[in-house]
């Protein structure tokens, strides 16, 4: 076997590079949409009411049960018929959004859930209103319990973005794709992009994993 | 078209989901065995280590990336598989990296006494691990193995991509000649969940009789 495919990997690392800031960029801006709305969804499932908790629930579930293939397509392809059109990143970034905000939420859910009631007890006792209880009591041990798994789904999430192929957003399978169709080389472009998303998710997974035992060894 | 056509259009993609998501399911129960063997029981650390890596890095390329790369990178000079093939290979290829994991924390929490009784008794290492470790093993490994079947079913959806008919190339294909792509898309989504229902109640009650079972 030849060596000659580092040569075309030398210049087709650059193009791939640009496509990963891409799928970085989508990966940062649907994180900032879905952790608000994670954080919503938690709070309304967990509400006494059932009126706000029944349509949470719903809208939770969709997002965890559909495939994120088909979000992406029902923004891109699917909001336009109610005037609603998005363009590539947007749309993806929305489609992602709502996804990770769904799958997040349980998350965060399990977050809450962990903070011992003495601390809800105690924050009402020391006069917080509810908005300053979660503020400085609740959110903060909730959302550090809940790191760990928010920062592995963040990998996933950076997975998830080469589905954004299928709305064309320039991410890096599309730049791989482009490349592979352009040479008709694509065994060797696509493997170098299944390089670059592995060198990205393998020492993410091994630092979340890293975390994970430090602060598990911190609570103890 | 009322929404009913659309369903009907829809329902036409179920068998091509299910013969995706099962394929590639098979596939992985089965290669996940020896990969979860040469990572954990190899009496070689090299051999461990390097199946861990592998393991990791199967894990760490997304989906798509691999059945890209089964279909559209080996058709040039290996072999051109059909684009079902591909899928059903590709998916499996991960599951089958999932489903180790899934056995080998199920064989991790096998309690230590287990394997001290058995030698004791003198049963040999396949007997051992046959009849009193891998029963125990699977039980404990029913439920995350359900829960990795429902997300299998949902990346299923990457096959549209490809051209496989399923749910999801059903929904893109009639929204091309269609004014309401956000019904279709909508439906298509409730199928998807309706069809992952049975797995996700299956998980949960295996899940409570299972504890049940064991609770001291």
């Amino acid at each position: 076997m030849s060596l000659g495919f580092l040569t075309d990997w030398a210049h087709q690392l650059p193009i791939l590079l640009d496509g990963l800031r891409t799928s970085l960029a989508l990966t940062v801006v649907s994180l900032l949409v879905g952790l608000p709305l994670s954080l919503a969804f938690a709070l309304a499932v967990l509400s006494r009411r059932t009126a706000v908790r029944l349509p949470a629930l719903a809208v939770v579930e969709f997002g965890r049960g559909v495939p994120a293939l088909v979000m992406l397509q029902l923004v891109y392809f699917g909001l336009p018929q109610v005037k609603l059109s998005l363009e590539s990143f947007a749309a993806a970034a929305v489609g992602l959004g709502y996804v990770s905000g769904a799958y997040m939420s349980e998350i965060v859910r399990a977050g809450l859930r962990a903070v011992p009631a003495g601390q809800f007890e105690a924050a009402r006792a020391s006069g917080l209103n509810l908005i300053d209880e979660y503020r400085y009591v609740v959110l903060p041990q909730a959302l550090r319990i809940a790191l760990p798994p928010l920062l592995g789904f963040a990998i996933v999430l950076f997975q998830a973005t080469s589905l954004a192929f299928a709305v064309a957003v320039p991410e890096l399978l599309s730049k791989a794709y482009a490349v592979g169709s352009a040479t008709f080389g694509y065994l060797e472009v696509l493997s170098l992009a299944g390089i670059v998303y592995a060198a990205v998710v393998v020492p993410s997974a091994i630092g979340v994993r890293a975390l994970e035992r430090r602060l598990s060894r911190l609570s103890t | 078209m009322s929404a009913l056509d659309h369903l009907t259009v829809l329902l036409r993609g179920v068998p091509m989901t299910l013969a995706v998501t099962a394929g590639a399911l098979a596939l992985g129960a089965v290669l996940g065995l020896p990969v979860m063997l040469l990572a954990t029981r190899s009496p070689w650390r090299p051999v461990r280590g390097a199946v861990r890596l592998v393991v990791d890095l199967v894990r760490g390329v997304p989906p798509i990336v691999w059945i890209f790369i089964l279909y559209y990178g080996l058709a040039e000079h290996v072999v051109r598989l059909e684009p079902l093939t591909a899928s059903i290979l590709g998916l499996g290829l991960i599951s089958s990296a999932h489903l180790a994991e899934v056995y080998r924390s199920g064989i991790l929490s096998v309690d230590a006494g287990q394997w001290a009784a058995a030698r004791a008794l003198g049963l040999g290492e396949a007997r051992l691990f046959v009849d009193v470790i891998a029963p125990q093993a699977l039980r404990i490994a029913v439920p995350p193995a359900a829960t990795f079947a429902l997300n299998l079913l949902k990346d299923s959806a990457i096959a549209s991509v490809l051209g496989v008919t399923d749910v999801a190339y059903q929904a893109n294909h009639e929204a091309q000649t269609s004014f309401d792509t956000l019904t279709l898309y909508l439906l298509a989504g409730v199928l998807y969940i309706v069809l992952g229902l049975p797995m996700a109640v299956l998980s949960r009650r295996v899940d409570r009789r299972l504890s049940a079972g064991l609770a001291r």
